[in-house]
Protein backbone atom coordinates (compact mmCIF):
# COMPACT_ATOMS: atom_id res chain seq x y z
CA UNK A 1 0.00 0.00 0.00
CA UNK A 2 1.22 3.45 -0.30
CA UNK A 3 0.73 5.89 2.37
CA UNK A 4 0.87 9.50 1.76
CA UNK A 5 1.06 11.84 4.15
CA UNK A 6 0.22 15.46 4.07
CA UNK A 7 0.77 17.19 7.58
CA UNK A 8 3.91 18.35 10.00
CA UNK A 9 4.29 15.83 12.57
CA UNK A 10 4.54 19.28 14.80
CA UNK A 11 0.83 20.52 13.96
CA UNK A 12 -0.98 16.56 13.73
CA UNK A 13 -0.76 13.12 14.06
CA UNK A 14 -1.24 12.31 11.02
CA UNK A 15 2.43 10.66 10.30
CA UNK A 16 2.31 8.78 13.97
CA UNK A 17 -1.11 7.19 12.99
CA UNK A 18 0.09 6.41 8.93
CA UNK A 19 3.00 4.87 10.85
CA UNK A 20 0.94 2.64 13.87
CA UNK A 21 -1.05 1.23 10.99
CA UNK A 22 0.83 0.87 7.71
CA UNK A 23 1.81 -2.48 7.08
CA UNK A 24 5.44 -3.81 6.87
CA UNK A 25 6.67 -3.18 3.43
CA UNK A 26 4.64 0.07 2.60
CA UNK A 27 5.76 3.08 0.54
CA UNK A 28 4.80 6.03 2.60
CA UNK A 29 5.39 9.45 0.50
CA UNK A 30 5.26 12.62 2.69
CA UNK A 31 3.48 15.83 0.91
CA UNK A 32 2.95 19.23 1.01
CA UNK A 33 3.78 19.99 5.03
CA UNK A 34 4.33 16.29 5.79
CA UNK A 35 7.88 17.00 4.75
CA UNK A 36 8.68 18.46 7.57
CA UNK A 37 8.17 14.86 8.91
CA UNK A 38 11.65 13.98 7.06
CA UNK A 39 14.10 16.75 9.18
CA UNK A 40 16.69 14.90 11.08
CA UNK A 41 17.17 16.15 14.25
CA UNK A 42 13.45 17.16 15.30
CA UNK A 43 11.52 15.76 18.12
CA UNK A 44 9.96 13.73 15.90
CA UNK A 45 12.99 12.02 14.14
CA UNK A 46 12.96 8.64 15.74
CA UNK A 47 9.14 8.06 15.15
CA UNK A 48 9.85 7.95 10.93
CA UNK A 49 14.05 6.17 11.88
CA UNK A 50 12.06 3.39 13.51
CA UNK A 51 9.80 2.95 10.96
CA UNK A 52 12.43 2.64 8.43
CA UNK A 53 13.24 -1.22 8.96
CA UNK A 54 9.57 -1.53 7.85
CA UNK A 55 8.39 0.24 5.84
CA UNK A 56 9.99 2.84 2.53
CA UNK A 57 10.13 6.42 2.84
CA UNK A 58 9.87 8.89 0.33
CA UNK A 59 9.89 12.63 0.62
CA UNK A 60 8.11 14.58 -2.46
CA UNK A 61 10.99 16.83 -4.26
CA UNK A 62 9.28 20.12 -4.69
CA UNK A 63 7.64 20.51 -1.43
CA UNK A 64 10.97 20.58 0.07
CA UNK A 65 12.32 23.05 -1.92
CA UNK A 66 9.66 25.06 -1.67
CA UNK A 67 10.05 25.05 2.02
CA UNK A 68 13.51 25.52 1.52
CA UNK A 69 14.94 22.12 2.88
CA UNK A 70 17.84 20.62 1.59
CA UNK A 71 18.46 16.96 1.04
CA UNK A 72 21.66 16.88 3.42
CA UNK A 73 18.84 18.03 6.07
CA UNK A 74 17.19 14.64 6.19
CA UNK A 75 16.68 11.77 8.03
CA UNK A 76 19.16 9.10 6.26
CA UNK A 77 17.26 6.46 4.27
CA UNK A 78 14.44 9.09 3.11
CA UNK A 79 14.54 8.90 -0.44
CA UNK A 80 13.26 11.96 -2.55
CA UNK A 81 11.36 11.59 -5.51
CA UNK A 82 9.37 14.26 -8.17
CA UNK A 83 5.57 14.17 -8.77
CA UNK A 84 6.47 11.44 -11.52
CA UNK A 85 8.06 9.50 -8.77
CA UNK A 86 5.06 9.71 -7.32
CA UNK A 87 3.07 8.57 -10.13
CA UNK A 88 5.13 5.85 -10.21
CA UNK A 89 4.81 4.48 -6.67
CA UNK A 90 0.85 5.46 -7.22
CA UNK A 91 1.09 2.66 -10.04
CA UNK A 92 3.23 0.23 -7.97
CA UNK A 93 0.85 -0.13 -5.26
CA UNK A 94 -2.35 -1.81 -5.12
CA UNK A 95 -3.70 -0.24 -2.86
CA UNK A 96 -3.52 3.93 -1.61
CA UNK A 97 -4.34 5.69 1.55
CA UNK A 98 -4.06 10.03 1.79
CA UNK A 99 -3.56 10.14 5.15
CA UNK A 100 -4.94 14.13 5.92
CA UNK B 1 -3.33 2.65 -15.17
CA UNK B 2 -6.58 4.83 -14.84
CA UNK B 3 -6.69 7.40 -11.89
CA UNK B 4 -9.78 9.51 -10.34
CA UNK B 5 -8.94 12.04 -7.95
CA UNK B 6 -10.82 13.46 -5.23
CA UNK B 7 -9.95 17.05 -4.29
CA UNK B 8 -11.13 18.10 -0.98
CA UNK B 9 -9.89 21.85 -0.45
CA UNK B 10 -10.77 24.90 -2.20
CA UNK B 11 -8.32 27.50 -4.32
CA UNK B 12 -5.11 29.02 -2.67
CA UNK B 13 -6.44 28.24 1.19
CA UNK B 14 -4.66 24.81 0.81
CA UNK B 15 -1.92 23.32 -1.44
CA UNK B 16 -4.01 20.37 -1.32
CA UNK B 17 -5.36 21.92 -4.69
CA UNK B 18 -1.87 22.09 -6.47
CA UNK B 19 -0.96 18.86 -5.44
CA UNK B 20 -3.66 17.54 -7.23
CA UNK B 21 -3.14 19.37 -10.20
CA UNK B 22 0.47 18.68 -10.15
CA UNK B 23 0.38 15.03 -9.64
CA UNK B 24 -2.99 15.43 -12.55
CA UNK B 25 -0.01 16.76 -15.07
CA UNK B 26 2.72 13.98 -13.84
CA UNK B 27 0.08 11.29 -14.34
CA UNK B 28 -0.84 12.40 -17.92
CA UNK B 29 2.79 12.90 -18.84
CA UNK B 30 3.34 9.67 -18.44
CA UNK B 31 0.77 8.47 -20.81
CA UNK B 32 -1.90 7.42 -17.59
CA UNK B 33 -5.74 8.44 -18.17
CA UNK B 34 -7.83 10.59 -15.55
CA UNK B 35 -11.27 9.07 -15.00
CA UNK B 36 -12.80 12.03 -13.37
CA UNK B 37 -11.82 14.09 -10.65
CA UNK B 38 -14.45 15.02 -8.13
CA UNK B 39 -14.58 18.04 -5.94
CA UNK B 40 -15.67 17.88 -2.60
CA UNK B 41 -16.51 19.79 0.55
CA UNK B 42 -14.57 23.13 0.07
CA UNK B 43 -13.02 21.60 -3.24
CA UNK B 44 -16.51 22.56 -5.14
CA UNK B 45 -14.68 26.37 -5.14
CA UNK B 46 -12.38 25.28 -7.49
CA UNK B 47 -15.24 25.55 -9.81
CA UNK B 48 -16.25 29.47 -9.48
CA UNK B 49 -15.48 31.54 -12.73
CA UNK B 50 -15.47 34.44 -10.46
CA UNK B 51 -12.20 34.50 -8.84
CA UNK B 52 -9.68 36.98 -9.48
CA UNK B 53 -6.53 35.96 -8.63
CA UNK B 54 -3.00 38.36 -8.26
CA UNK B 55 -1.82 38.60 -11.83
CA UNK B 56 1.83 37.48 -10.89
CA UNK B 57 -0.06 34.29 -9.10
CA UNK B 58 -1.07 31.03 -10.76
CA UNK B 59 -5.05 30.74 -11.46
CA UNK B 60 -6.23 27.83 -10.33
CA UNK B 61 -9.72 27.98 -11.66
CA UNK B 62 -8.74 29.10 -14.97
CA UNK B 63 -5.25 25.85 -14.82
CA UNK B 64 -8.53 23.63 -14.15
CA UNK B 65 -10.40 24.21 -17.10
CA UNK B 66 -7.35 24.23 -18.99
CA UNK B 67 -6.48 21.32 -18.57
CA UNK B 68 -9.74 19.63 -18.88
CA UNK B 69 -10.18 21.09 -22.04
CA UNK B 70 -6.67 20.14 -22.92
CA UNK B 71 -7.09 16.79 -22.31
CA UNK B 72 -10.60 16.03 -22.30
CA UNK B 73 -11.02 15.68 -18.71
CA UNK B 74 -14.46 15.35 -16.49
CA UNK B 75 -14.54 17.83 -13.59
CA UNK B 76 -17.12 16.88 -10.88
CA UNK B 77 -18.57 19.46 -8.66
CA UNK B 78 -20.44 17.75 -5.97
CA UNK B 79 -24.25 19.25 -5.68
CA UNK B 80 -24.99 18.83 -2.29
CA UNK B 81 -21.62 20.57 -1.27
CA UNK B 82 -21.94 23.17 -4.19
CA UNK B 83 -25.20 23.98 -2.99
CA UNK B 84 -24.13 24.65 0.58
CA UNK B 85 -20.87 26.49 -0.58
CA UNK B 86 -22.92 28.79 -3.82
CA UNK B 87 -21.52 27.18 -6.86
CA UNK B 88 -23.98 27.12 -9.29
CA UNK B 89 -24.59 26.39 -12.90
CA UNK B 90 -27.77 27.37 -15.21
CA UNK B 91 -29.83 24.16 -14.37
CA UNK B 92 -29.18 24.65 -10.50
CA UNK B 93 -29.44 28.50 -10.92
CA UNK B 94 -33.23 27.96 -12.39
CA UNK B 95 -34.21 24.99 -9.66
CA UNK B 96 -33.19 26.67 -6.61
CA UNK B 97 -34.26 30.45 -7.52
CA UNK B 98 -30.95 31.79 -8.16
CA UNK B 99 -30.71 35.24 -9.68
CA UNK B 100 -27.35 33.69 -11.27
CA UNK B 101 -25.06 30.78 -11.83
CA UNK B 102 -21.06 30.64 -11.37
CA UNK B 103 -19.84 27.67 -12.67
CA UNK B 104 -15.90 27.41 -14.89
CA UNK B 105 -15.66 26.29 -18.04
CA UNK B 106 -15.29 22.50 -17.66
CA UNK B 107 -16.76 21.84 -14.86
CA UNK B 108 -20.13 20.34 -14.31
CA UNK B 109 -22.41 19.59 -11.03
CA UNK B 110 -23.66 16.10 -10.20
CA UNK B 111 -24.24 14.02 -7.65
CA UNK B 112 -22.14 11.89 -5.00
CA UNK B 113 -22.96 8.72 -6.93
CA UNK B 114 -20.04 9.92 -9.07
CA UNK B 115 -17.64 9.90 -6.74
CA UNK B 116 -18.52 5.94 -5.97
CA UNK B 117 -18.31 5.40 -9.88
CA UNK B 118 -15.20 7.26 -9.82
CA UNK B 119 -13.68 4.62 -6.70
CA UNK B 120 -15.27 1.62 -8.77
CA UNK B 121 -14.06 2.29 -12.59
CA UNK B 122 -10.89 3.46 -11.27
CA UNK B 123 -7.79 1.62 -11.15
CA UNK B 124 -6.55 3.99 -8.45
CA UNK B 125 -8.51 6.87 -6.38
CA UNK B 126 -6.49 9.24 -4.79
CA UNK B 127 -7.54 12.24 -2.39
CA UNK B 128 -5.98 15.16 -1.75
CA UNK B 129 -7.25 17.26 0.93
CA UNK B 130 -6.66 19.40 4.51
CA UNK C 1 -20.72 -4.46 -13.01
CA UNK C 2 -17.72 -6.18 -11.53
CA UNK C 3 -17.05 -7.58 -8.63
CA UNK C 4 -18.07 -5.50 -5.43
CA UNK C 5 -14.72 -3.31 -4.50
CA UNK C 6 -14.22 -2.71 -0.49
CA UNK C 7 -14.63 0.81 0.74
CA UNK C 8 -13.82 1.95 3.87
CA UNK C 9 -14.45 5.86 5.14
CA UNK C 10 -11.95 6.54 7.61
CA UNK C 11 -13.07 9.03 9.96
CA UNK C 12 -10.53 10.98 11.79
CA UNK C 13 -12.65 14.72 12.78
CA UNK C 14 -14.17 15.21 15.93
CA UNK C 15 -17.97 16.59 14.83
CA UNK C 16 -18.62 19.93 14.73
CA UNK C 17 -15.44 21.67 14.69
CA UNK C 18 -15.60 21.07 11.02
CA UNK C 19 -18.08 20.06 8.34
CA UNK C 20 -15.64 16.72 7.23
CA UNK C 21 -18.15 14.14 9.94
CA UNK C 22 -21.02 15.66 8.64
CA UNK C 23 -19.92 15.11 4.56
CA UNK C 24 -18.18 11.89 5.07
CA UNK C 25 -21.28 10.43 6.32
CA UNK C 26 -23.58 11.55 3.18
CA UNK C 27 -20.66 9.98 0.95
CA UNK C 28 -21.16 6.99 3.16
CA UNK C 29 -25.11 7.14 2.90
CA UNK C 30 -25.05 7.58 -0.65
CA UNK C 31 -22.49 5.16 -1.51
CA UNK C 32 -24.63 2.27 0.03
CA UNK C 33 -27.00 2.47 -3.20
CA UNK C 34 -23.83 1.37 -5.10
CA UNK C 35 -24.01 -2.67 -3.68
CA UNK C 36 -19.97 -2.57 -3.09
CA UNK C 37 -18.74 -4.21 0.25
CA UNK C 38 -18.57 -0.99 2.71
CA UNK C 39 -17.14 -0.29 5.93
CA UNK C 40 -16.42 2.56 8.56
CA UNK C 41 -13.43 2.96 10.61
CA UNK C 42 -13.12 5.98 13.91
CA UNK C 43 -9.52 6.45 14.54
CA UNK C 44 -7.92 9.57 16.48
CA UNK C 45 -10.73 12.12 16.92
CA UNK C 46 -12.79 10.62 14.70
CA UNK C 47 -14.44 8.26 17.41
CA UNK C 48 -16.15 11.74 18.75
CA UNK C 49 -18.45 11.58 16.09
CA UNK C 50 -19.90 8.27 18.18
CA UNK C 51 -20.47 9.75 21.46
CA UNK C 52 -24.12 9.92 22.57
CA UNK C 53 -26.17 12.55 23.69
CA UNK C 54 -24.80 15.52 21.41
CA UNK C 55 -26.97 18.30 21.55
CA UNK C 56 -25.90 21.10 19.26
CA UNK C 57 -28.86 23.53 19.86
CA UNK C 58 -27.22 26.41 21.60
CA UNK C 59 -24.51 26.22 18.81
CA UNK C 60 -27.46 27.17 16.07
CA UNK C 61 -25.39 23.56 14.44
CA UNK C 62 -27.68 20.79 13.04
CA UNK C 63 -26.78 17.64 14.96
CA UNK C 64 -26.12 15.21 12.62
CA UNK C 65 -25.55 12.57 15.29
CA UNK C 66 -29.23 11.02 14.81
CA UNK C 67 -28.21 10.24 11.09
CA UNK C 68 -25.83 7.60 12.28
CA UNK C 69 -28.53 5.64 13.22
CA UNK C 70 -29.59 5.36 9.97
CA UNK C 71 -26.22 3.24 8.79
CA UNK C 72 -28.10 0.03 9.48
CA UNK C 73 -31.04 0.82 7.16
CA UNK C 74 -28.46 1.18 4.73
CA UNK C 75 -26.46 -1.86 5.26
CA UNK C 76 -23.13 -0.10 6.53
CA UNK C 77 -23.19 -2.32 10.07
CA UNK C 78 -19.58 -2.45 10.33
CA UNK C 79 -18.19 0.34 12.28
CA UNK C 80 -14.68 -0.04 13.35
CA UNK C 81 -13.92 2.04 16.21
CA UNK C 82 -10.27 2.05 17.11
CA UNK C 83 -9.58 0.91 21.40
CA UNK C 84 -6.62 2.87 21.62
CA UNK C 85 -8.15 6.25 20.26
CA UNK C 86 -10.91 5.72 22.98
CA UNK C 87 -8.29 4.84 25.68
CA UNK C 88 -6.34 7.88 24.57
CA UNK C 89 -9.53 10.31 25.59
CA UNK C 90 -10.99 8.52 28.44
CA UNK C 91 -13.95 7.09 26.31
CA UNK C 92 -15.49 4.19 26.83
CA UNK C 93 -17.44 1.79 24.81
CA UNK C 94 -20.76 2.80 26.96
CA UNK C 95 -20.58 6.05 26.31
CA UNK C 96 -21.18 5.54 21.92
CA UNK C 97 -24.29 5.40 20.54
CA UNK C 98 -25.65 1.97 20.39
CA UNK C 99 -25.69 1.43 16.95
CA UNK C 100 -27.42 -1.47 15.53
CA UNK C 101 -28.98 -3.64 12.04
CA UNK C 102 -31.25 -5.88 11.13
CA UNK C 103 -29.97 -9.08 9.89
CA UNK C 104 -32.53 -10.38 7.49
CA UNK C 105 -30.94 -13.69 7.22
CA UNK C 106 -31.34 -13.73 11.30
CA UNK C 107 -35.04 -13.22 11.61
CA UNK C 108 -34.26 -9.79 11.61
CA UNK C 109 -32.69 -9.74 14.80
CA UNK C 110 -31.32 -6.53 15.92
CA UNK C 111 -27.31 -7.07 16.05
CA UNK C 112 -24.76 -4.06 17.10
CA UNK C 113 -23.01 -2.28 14.26
CA UNK C 114 -19.99 -1.11 16.70
CA UNK C 115 -16.71 -2.94 16.65
CA UNK C 116 -13.63 -2.43 19.18
CA UNK C 117 -10.81 -3.08 17.84
CA UNK C 118 -7.14 -2.58 18.36
CA UNK C 119 -4.54 -0.78 16.86
CA UNK C 120 -3.23 -4.08 15.02
CA UNK C 121 -6.43 -5.22 13.91
CA UNK C 122 -7.40 -2.04 11.89
CA UNK C 123 -3.79 -1.93 10.09
CA UNK C 124 -4.91 -5.69 9.03
CA UNK C 125 -8.63 -4.14 8.11
CA UNK C 126 -7.21 -1.42 6.09
CA UNK C 127 -4.56 -3.58 4.36
CA UNK C 128 -7.80 -5.55 3.03
CA UNK C 129 -9.71 -3.03 1.06
CA UNK C 130 -10.18 -1.66 -2.39
CA UNK C 131 -10.34 1.46 -1.70
CA UNK C 132 -10.20 4.66 1.42
CA UNK C 133 -11.68 7.57 1.85
CA UNK C 134 -10.84 9.80 4.48
CA UNK C 135 -12.90 12.13 6.26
Amino acid sequence: MLHTVNKSPFESSSLKTCISLARGGSDVLLIEDGVYGALNGSTHTALLTEALGQVRVYALGPDLKARGLSEDKLIPGIEVVGYDGFVELACANDKIQNWL
Amino acid sequence: MKFSVVVNEGPYTHQAVDSAYQFIRAALEAGHEIFRIFFYHDGVNNGTRLTTPPQDDRHIVNRWSELASEHDLDLVVCVAAAQRRGIVDPDEAKRNSKDSDNIAPGFRISGLGQLIEAGIESDRLLVFGD
Amino acid sequence: MSEAKKFMYINRHAPCGTVYAVEGLEVVLIGAAFEQNVCMAFIGDGVFQLKQNQDTADTGIKNFSPAYRALGDYEVNRLYVERESLEERGLTEDELMPLTWEDEDDDWAEKPSLYIVDRAQLSDLIEEQDIILNF
